[in-house]
C-alpha cells in the first residue's frame, strides 16, 4: 500500500536528475558445523548465496531522495533461510531542518556492542545470523527535525514484520520448529497494529545521549508449544504489546568509551497479571591502546555487563551476563580487523564465544571469517538447544 | 601586515598559555618569530568559510604496488574553534558509503563519529588515535586534520631558498603528548606563506616521513590549495600520494550539515 503511494508520488515528480547510483554485492557463505546435528533432518555443512543491491536517486540538490535496496538469500538446505526482503524502499523529502520519510527503512539506535536493548524499530532477520544485527525493512512514515536542542524523530509504523526463524533442515534452532504461520498477537489488529515511537538524541560535549519511547507490537515474540492441525507440536510465536522507554548514553574521553543502554518496559500479554513491568540494562567500557603492536595495530578491550529483571520462563538469555572481548584493528591496506567476544552467564556459567575477522581482498572483494561456540550449556539455559551447533563460517563478498 | 587592536587582543588571549613557555624557552626571539610566521600563515588562510573537494589516494608499498582510494570531503570553517569536516568514502567498494564526521578543536581533543552504512549505525569514536594511519595510508589522522596554531609550539630555524622561492623554515612541536611526533620542520614560502614541505620526526627524534606539496592553485583570489601531496615514509619505504580535485568554495554550508543526522544522509 505504502509502496504504491510511493511510486505514484515518484511518477508525478519532474525528473530533475542530480545523482543516481546502483551498487551491489554478491556473497557466498559456507558454514561448517563441528558436531552432528541433534535432529537427523539437519545437515553438517551449508552453502548460501546472497545478493544485495542498492539503488539511490537524489534530485533537487539532494532535497529529495529515493532508495531501493532489495536483498535475497538462497540457502542450500533451509527453505526458511532462503528468503527475499526489501531492506529499504523509501522516499525522503527535506524541508529545511526537517526530513520526511515514507517507505521501508532501517534505523539503528544504541551504543553498546554485546547487546542492543534500545534498538527496536526493525525486526531481526534472525535466519541471517544469530546476533540479530541483520534487520528486516520496516514500513513507516517518519519525521525528523534537527534544532539546537538535538534531533527529534517521530515514527508511525502501520505494518509489523514477523521475526524469521530457521526451518526444519536449518541449524541454530530450537528442537521444536517455530511456525510463523501460526503467529498470535495480543492486539486484535495483529500485523496491522499501528506502532509508534519517539526519539530525542543529542551531543553535549563528550556525551552522546538518546531517549526513546516505543508503543506497539514487541519485536521479540514469546515462543509457546502448540499442537497444530497435522498433530505436530511446534512453537507458536506470540507477539505481546509493549511500551518501552529507552535511554542510551556514551561518554567519550581520551581512549575510553563509557556506554550504557537501559530500558523500562511494560508488556501486555493478555494473561494475568495483564501488565508486566520489567527493566534491563547493558553497560560497560571500551578502551583502546593505539599503535601498540608493530605496524600501528590498535587493540581495544570491551567489557560489558548485561542485566534483565525478568526471571523464570520470561528470562531472556542475557539477564545476568558478562561480556569480555577484544577488537584488533591492524590499520593495514586491507583493513584487517578481528573481534573476539566471550559472554558468560553468571547464573549457570554457560558461555557463548564469538570470533569475527575480516579483510579486503584486492579492490572489490572481501573475506569474513566467523566462529561461534556454545560451551558449558546447561539444560536450563537458553543456549542448551544450540549445544551441538558450534560452527565456522566463511563469507566471500564481491562488490560491484 | 596590518592588524586591528581587537585582533591583537584576541591573539594575546588565545596564546596566553604559550607565553610563559615562550619567555623561558628562548632569549633570542626565535620562538616569537616562529609563532608569528605560523599566525600569519593561519591568518592568510582564514575566512574561506567552507570548501568541498574530492580526493584520490594512491598507496604504494615498498615494491611499488599501488592501491587506490577515493573520497570526498566537506569542510566548514568555525569562527572560534577548529573546522568541522565530513569525509565520505567511495572506494574501496566494501567501505563505500562509510562517512566520517569530525569537530576539530584548537586545544582539547577532536570529536569524531563514524557512520557504518550496513548497520545504519553512527558510532562516536575516541579521537586519541591521532597518530594512527588514516585508511592504511602513510598519513596519520593528525596530518590530515585541521591544523590549528594552538596545536604546536614554534621556533624559527632559518631561511632557505629552493625552486626559485625564498622560504622560512620553522620547527613546530606538537603540544599533545599523544602525538606521534617529537617535532616537525616546515618550509613555507615567504611570499604567500604556503607550505611546500614538512619533515616529521618520530618520538625518538628520527626522521620518519617527508611530505611534499605541489601544484598550488589560488581560489577566491586569496586561498592557496596544493593539488598534490606526496608523503614518503623513510622507515618503511612506503608512500602515499594525494590528488585533490574539484575544489569549491562558498558552498553555503552551515552547521546543520555537520551533525550526526547529516552524517547518516551523506552521499
Amino acid at each position: 500500500m505504502i509502496q504504491r503511494y510511493l511510486f505514484a508520488v515518484l511518477l508525478l515528480l519532474p525528473p530533475v536528475l542530480c545523482a543516481t547510483e546502483w551498487s551491489s554485492e554478491l556473497g557466498i557463505e559456507g558454514r561448517y558445523f563441528f558436531e552432528d546435528p541433534l535432529d537427523p533432518r539437519q545437515h553438517d555443512n551449508n552453502l548460501s548465496l546472497t545478493f544485495e543491491s542498492e539503488y539511490y536517486h537524489d534530485w533537487q540538490q539532494g532535497e529529495q531522495r529515493f532508495v531501493f535496496t532489495p536483498y535475497v538469500r538462497l540457502d542450500q538446505h533451509d527453505s526458511e533461510r532462503s528468503h527475499f526482503d526489501l531492506r529499504e524502499l523509501y522516499w525522503r523529502r527535506t524541508f529545511g531542518d526537517s526530513d520526511l520519510y515514507i517507505g521501508l527503512r532501517k534505523v539503528f539506535w544504541g551504543v553498546t556492542e554485546s547487546l542492543h536493548l534500545v534498538d527496536i524499530i526493525n525486526q531481526s532477520d534472525l535466519v541471517e545470523n544469530l546476533d540479530g544485527e541483520d534487520k528486516l525493512g520496516q514500513p513507516m512514515v517518519s519525521l525528523s527535525h534537527q534544532n539546537e536542542w538535538g534531533q527529534w524523530e517521530l515514527f508511525v509504523m502501520p505494518w509489523f514484520r514477523e521475526r524469521t526463524f530457521a526451518g526444519v533442515e536449518g541449524r541454530l534452532r530450537t528442537p521444536l520448529i517455530v511456525e510463523s504461520d501460526y503467529s498470535q498477537y495480543r492486539s486484535g489488529d495483529e500485523e496491522e497494529h499501528i506502532d509508534s515511537a519517539l526519539r530525542w538524541s543529542h551531543v553535549i560535549d563528550d556525551w552522546d545521549l538518546g531517549l526513546s519511547w516505543f508503543h506497539g507490537t514487541d519485536r521479540t515474540p514469546q515462543l509457546q508449544p502448540a499442537t497444530i492441525n497435522n498433530g505436530n507440536v511446534v512453537l507458536q510465536p506470540y507477539y505481546a504489546q509493549l511500551d518501552q522507554l529507552g535511554l542510551d548514553l556514551q561518554y567519550t574521553y581520551d581512549s575510553w568509551l563509557w556506554k550504557l543502554e537501559s530500558v523500562a518496559r511494560r508488556h501486555d500479554s493478555g494473561v494475568s497479571p495483564t501488565l508486566k513491568r520489567s527493566s534491563a540494562a547493558v553497560g560497560g567500557i571500551e578502551y583502546t591502546w593505539y599503535g601498540i603492536l608493530p605496524a600501528a595495530t590498535d587493540v581495544g578491550l570491551v567489557l560489558e555487563y548485561q542485566y534483565d529483571s525478568r526471571d523464570g520462563s520470561d528470562a531472556p538469555s542475557a539477564n545476568n551476563d558478562i561480556a569480555i572481548g577484544t577488537r584488533i584493528t591492524f590499520n593495514d591496506v586491507q583493513d584487517t580487523t578481528l573481534l573476539a567476544l566471550v559472554a558468560t552467564d553468571l547464573d549457570h556459567r554457560a558461555r557463548f564465544i564469538s570470533i569475527e575477522g575480516s579483510r579486503r581482498l584486492g579492490e572489490t572483494m572481501s573475506v569474513t571469517l566467523e566462529a561461534r561456540l556454545f560451551s558449558n550449556t546447561q539444560p536450563q539455559t537458553l543456549l542448551y538447544p544450540l549445544r551441538d551447533d558450534d560452527y565456522l563460517e566463511i563469507v566471500l563478498t564481491h562488490y560491484f | 601586515m596590518k592588524r586591528t587592536h581587537s585582533q591583537w587582543l584576541l591573539s594575546l588571549v588565545v596564546f596566553m598559555p604559550l607565553i610563559p613557555a615562550a619567555a623561558f624557552a628562548s632569549d633570542d626571539g626565535t620562538t616569537q618569530r616562529g609563532l608569528e610566521i605560523a599566525i600569519e600563515a593561519d591568518r592568510r588562510d582564514s575566512g574561506f568559510g567552507d570548501s568541498s573537494s574530492s580526493l584520490e589516494m594512491t598507496l604504494r608499498n615498498r615494491h611499488g604496488e599501488e592501491t587506490q582510494r577515493q573520497l570526498r570531503n566537506k569542510t566548514l570553517e568555525m569562527k572560534d574553534d577548529g573546522d568541522k569536516a565530513i569525509i565520505i568514502f567511495d572506494t574501496p567498494r566494501d567501505v563505500k558509503g562509510t562517512a566520517f564526521l569530525s569537530f576539530t578543536h584548537k586545544v582539547k581533543s577532536d570529536d569524531q563519529w563514524l557512520y557504518l552504512p550496513a548497520l545504519k549505525r553512527v558510532k562516536r569514536i575516541a579521537s586519541r588515535n591521532k597518530s594512527g594511519p588514516f585508511m592504511g595510508s602513510e598519513f596519520a589522522y593528525e596530518d590530515i586534520s585541521s591544523q590549528e596554531v594552538e596545536k604546536y609550539s614554534y621556533r624559527f630555524i632559518k631561511e632557505e631558498q629552493f625552486d626559485g622561492r625564498d622560504h622560512f623554515v620553522i620547527e613546530r612541536d606538537p603540544v599533545d603528548p599523544k602525538s606521534g611526533y617529537k617535532r616537525q620542520l616546515v618550509w613555507l614560502d615567504q611570499q604567500e606563506y604556503r607550505i611546500w614541505k614538512i619533515a616529521y620526526y618520530d618520538r625518538k627524534d628520527t626522521l620518519l616521513k617527508t611530505l611534499v606539496y605541489s601544484d598550488y592553485h589560488q581560489y577566491l583570489n586569496r586561498y592557496w590549495r596544493a593539488n598534490i601531496m606526496e608523503m614518503i615514509n623513510h622507515q618503511t619505504g612506503k608512500s602515499t600520494r594525494l590528488v585533490w580535485r574539484d575544489y569549491r568554495f562558498k558552498n553555503g554550508f552551515d552547521e546543520r550539515e555537520f551533525t550526526r543526522s547529516a552524517l547518516k544522509k551523506a552521499r
